[in-house]
């Protein structure tokens, strides 16, 4: 009888839940899944069966290629700065330091401010000419920049953007980190004799390995997530050199209305992350320190 | 004891943490900056420049940002609630239960941190559509709300927390909402309080699945809202979309400014991780 | 459980009351997009207003849905999710789009053959060039515009040129541009003499080009493309040795939405953008402006641009009708006034031109009939079948020429087969 209560209990834990889940998530992926085999549908022609025909499509895509090589550039460039920023960030307002208010709130800023607005005042940032950026080189007496208009630099010019957005969001998560460590475990280093970096690597760093999992979770999901500053910014140009692997679904799916060819990238989009993310466990879990 | 390094380090590092901080609010500078002074003075930072409020007058004129603040703080809210509440759920009947398929079915709540729902927008539309739900506040956050991200975390902390705490409630007669009400949730603020900030930033910053789905001023966000001042065609007007921004997000920096301290200080008082 | 149970059915009772129909008068919704800033969403809303007073079995709700882009996206979703709108305000150029998804109703179903000769017949030919396939009408124009050319008069009188006569042809554009670059005392050049921008969307402004040159760059009926011909070729060429070869025009890609500002801040003496910034500029432009033609090359020549009202299939009859009301009633001289004069677009009838209102404007505020004047010499915009990929080919190519990677011949020469593999099967 204890197991038939159970599973009652059980049916109603998660009855709602997976409701939801299975209708905004389940259903509709399975469905977009099937379509990655057929061919688009137009209003005029229905979508037919077509196998493995776009995938075929998407290999030799040489945009696909170059996209994927953005997220690649664009993961390394931006994870590990922003994770390091962070962390760096977080010790700086954990201590004693001069205006530490200031630095919270200037580090904790670029949250509460919506990408489609404040991307607007990097565009301004960035332009030539008149843009604050260029002002400086000028006045300095480099020859004018356009960052976001040539090929080499444009996707430089996102990925600061996308460093500056995150960096202090992931403060937080340290910081919380940093004041769940028992001081006693400093003093007693300290009166051994043990300086600053001594405490920091021996002891600080190991006991925020959970956070780090954490963050750096957060870091992979959000540098394949975050598109809007692509939107606003450089639509993804010149020539899908800033152009990242969302937006180019995003396109196919809403400007091209290539539905098909859109499920197929997101397909491989899925597949990427779902790799990432089980490497990512089973490399850091066994580095987590747990108290 | 302060050696000459130790000295030389510590200055260092005030001029980083300053450099930094400062680079990191130029954006903020210069929307202050170019809201409060006339459009000539976008690109010339001439300190003499005269200051007005036309920005402000002229950027609220445009949209409704009142309404569209509102609406997503209600939107943003209503979410994280239903989050905290479903999520916590599921989350304890994997943490706590057996069951069958139970493996099948944790690797379907896995499958949904990977897939976004931007992805799926059109499917979704039609989900929305037949339940009539269109234009709603409710339809913006309803595929947001059971969230993989969210029972993954809150499973992990339900599980480092001692049974002998459900058994001693168990004991004392409570049923399963009350031992997780009583026991679990506050010893796992700090998670709530960590998933919280994840899924507020996310809300906060969504453009396209509300944009598709809202129709009128009443149901609209502020993403949509501000996204008037993005229209390529006539050319960025920087000072009204800061003046915007500016009013627009304010109470954001204010309810930071007060409740900072509020956010930090409920990671501590758990004390867990 | 039953704390549960409660919650959901108190959601949904809240949802139900939330969403309470009136079945009584006609309701239509409109999308609009704004693409030149906010004056004009509260001007659409103020034409709504105006007319449900007018019509009091009417309501109207007209429904801001973001830029072009967003909002063709939205219409396509609602339509394909099974709840078109009536009609929206949507790109010209989207016009295969919307035909090969079957989601749009032409006009003709709905009009009278009198109709059809006075009304539709009644807007400018050139902005029918994009509304229209085979003849059979899809779109009827309201925001549309031309690009043209705006100039710094001060900087002329600087240099010595007269002030009242813009540059006529290619060749005075380029003789004047040099004239008006400027160098700095540290070498750098301080003022450029032109800027035509061309990040994102440069197909706009280079069809302008190629018209000039004489050239074609679709067959009309959006199946194929001639970007592959010397008068394109060399309409490219002229663009980019604008910056690498005369270095009258600062190199790479330029911004578009930045291109009014580096006017008004001094930094290009010229630039071509759309009329529909005329407003902007008069209002925020420091010195003396005007605004001419796009000068010729063989001849003169500009593409269209802009939105036009389009019609959905699966909507009622009765909405129909009121939905047609409400169009002529938009479209017609005095609404159509309206809008130019608080947009800068274009007013898309020649009658509309003919109120004393409009006539005040136009005596107040000469450069706004310029746009008007150049429609003798407009042809559509750059519009295909699968027009959002195609498009995208061409931009990208263009772009690419701009930053110095390849030559004008070898870039259309690619754009052209690449445009070919998706428009053969359409064919």
């Amino acid at each position: 009888m204890n197991k038939k209560n159970n599973l009652i209990n059980v049916f109603y834990l998660l009855v709602p839940g997976f409701i939801l889940l299975i209708s905004f998530t389940h259903i509709p992926a399975v469905k977009t899944l099937m379509n990655s085999f057929y061919s688009t549908a137009k209003g005029r022609r229905a979508s037919k069966f077509v196998g493995l025909e776009n995938y075929e499509t998407l290999w030799q895509d040489a945009t696909f290629w170059k996209v994927f090589s953005n997220n690649i550039i664009y993961a390394l460039g931006v994870i590990p700065t922003s994770i390091l920023l962070s962390l760096a960030m977080a010790l700086w307002v954990n201590s004693k330091i001069i205006g530490r208010p200031f630095l919270r709130f200037s580090y904790f800023l670029p949250t509460v401010l919506p990408l489609i607005a404040v991307g607007n005042i990097w565009l301004f940032f960035y332009a030539p000419g008149f843009g604050l950026i260029d002002q400086i080189v000028t006045s300095l007496g480099f020859p004018s920049l356009n960052i976001l208009g040539s090929q080499e630099s444009s996707l430089f010019g996102v990925m600061a953007v996308g460093i500056w957005k995150e960096a202090g969001f992931y403060m937080i998560f340290y910081l919380a980190g940093l004041q769940a460590i028992p001081p006693d475990l400093k003093e007693a280093a300290m009166i051994e004799g043990a300086n600053k970096w001594y405490i920091f690597w021996r002891i600080t760093f190991p006991l925020l390995t959970p956070t780090t999992l954490f963050v750096s979770v957060n870091a992979v999901i959000n540098s394949f997530r975050q598109i809007d500053h692509i939107v606003v910014m450089t639509q993804g140009g010149p020539d899908y050199a800033s152009t990242l692997l969302l937006y180019y679904i995003y396109e196919s799916a809403f400007v091209f209305w290539d539905t098909a060819y859109a499920t197929t990238l997101s397909v491989v989009l899925i597949l990427l992350l779902c790799l990432i993310a089980i490497g990512q466990f089973f490399v850091l879990d066994k580095k987590v320190h747990y108290q | 004891m302060k050696t000459i390094a130790n000295f030389l380090s510590e200055r260092l590092n005030v001029i980083g943490a300053w450099l930094l901080a400062l680079l990191w609010v130029m954006p903020l500078l210069y929307a202050i900056w170019a809201a409060t002074h006339p459009i000539e003075y976008e690109a010339n930072f001439d300190i003499f420049a005269p200051l007005t409020t036309y920005n402000f007058t002229n950027a609220w004129s445009q949209a409704p940002f009142a309404r569209y603040l509102l609406n997503t703080v209600m939107m943003t809210t209503m979410i994280v609630i239903s989050q905290f509440i479903l999520c916590t759920f599921v989350a304890f009947a994997f943490a706590r239960f057996e069951f069958p398929f139970k493996n099948i079915l944790f690797a379907m709540v896995l499958l949904q941190l990977l897939i976004m729902p931007d992805i799926l927008i059109v499917e979704n539309y039609k989900t929305i559509r037949f339940l009539g739900l269109m234009d709603t506040i409710l339809a913006i956050g309803l595929p947001y709300m059971a969230s993989g991200f969210g029972i993954f975390l809150l499973r992990q902390t339900f599980k480092s927390i001692p049974k002998e705490l459900d058994d001693a409630a168990r004991i004392d007669g409570a049923g399963v909402l009350r031992i997780i009400w009583n026991v679990y949730v506050p010893l796992s603020m700090p998670t709530f309080v960590a998933y919280g900030l994840v899924s507020i930033s996310f809300h906060w910053n969504n453009f396209l699945w509300p944009l598709i789905i809202t129709n009128s001023v009443e149901t609209r966000p502020l993403t949509v809202g501000l996204s008037i001042f993005s229209m390529s065609e006539a050319g960025v007007e920087w000072a009204t979309i800061s003046a915007g921004t500016l009013m627009t997000t304010a109470p954001l920096f204010i309810a930071f400014l007060i409740f900072q301290r509020q956010f930090i200080a409920s990671f501590m008082t758990a004390g867990i991780k | 459980m039953i704390k549960f149970n409660f919650k959901v059915v108190s959601i949904f009772a809240l949802l139900f009351s939330l969403n309470s129909f009136s079945a009584k008068s006609v309701e239509l919704e409109f999308y609009f997009p704004v693409a030149v800033g906010g004056a004009a969403a509260s001007t659409v809303e103020e034409l709504t207003n105006t007319y449900m007073e007018l019509n009091p079995g009417v309501t109207i709700k007209p429904i801001y849905a973001g830029s072009y882009t967003d909002a063709t996206t939205k219409a396509i979703t609602a339509a394909k999710g099974g709840n078109p709108p009536p009609m929206a305000v949507l790109i010209a150029i989207d016009i295969f789009k919307f035909y090969d998804e079957d989601l749009v109703m032409p006009w003709d179903d709905i009009l009278s053959a009198e109709e059809k000769e006075n009304w539709v017949g009644g807007f400018y030919s050139a902005f029918m060039k994009n509304s229209q396939i085979d003849g059979v009408t899809y779109g009827i124009p309201f925001q549309r515009s031309t690009p043209v050319l705006y100039y710094n008069k001060d900087a002329f009188r600087e240099v010595g040129l007269d002030p009242e006569r813009p540059p006529q042809n290619w060749a005075e554009q380029l003789e004047y541009a040099q004239k008006l670059t400027k160098k700095g005392s540290d070498g750098n050049i301080e003022r450029y003499g032109i800027r035509i921008p061309t990040k994102g969307f440069p197909s706009w402004l280079t069809s302008g080009l190629i018209y000039q040159n004489g050239g074609q760059m679709t067959n009309g009926l959006g199946t194929e493309t001639f970007l592959d011909t010397p008068e394109v070729i060399e309409a490219v060429q002229y663009l980019v040795d604008l910056s690498e070869k005369h270095k009258v025009m600062r190199p790479g890609t330029l911004e578009w939405g930045a291109t009014p500002k580096a006017f008004f801040e001094g930094q290009t003496a010229m630039m071509w953008t759309t009329t529909g910034n005329l407003t902007n500029v008069r209002k925020n432009a420091p010195f003396d402006f005007g605004v001419a033609m796009l000068p010729a090359g063989k001849s003169f020549g500009a593409p269209t641009g802009g939105g036009n009202f389009y019609i959905f299939k699966g909507t009622p009859a009765d909405e129909l009708e009121a939905t047609k009301d409400f169009v002529k009633w938009m479209t017609a001289p005095d609404q159509a006034g309206v809008w130019t004069m608080a947009t800068g677009y274009v007013a898309p009838r020649p009658d509309a031109w003919e109120t004393q209102a409009m006539k005040d404007y136009v005596a107040d505020f000469p450069p706004a009939l310029v746009a008007k004047e150049q429609l003798a010499y407009a042809d559509a915009e750059f519009s295909t079948y699968e027009n959002p990929k195609t498009v995208k080919i061409f931009n990208t190519a263009l772009e690419n020429v701009m930053s110095g990677s390849i030559s004008p011949a070898d870039a259309m020469k690619q754009a052209q087969i690449d445009i070919d593999k998706i428009l053969k099967d359409y064919r």
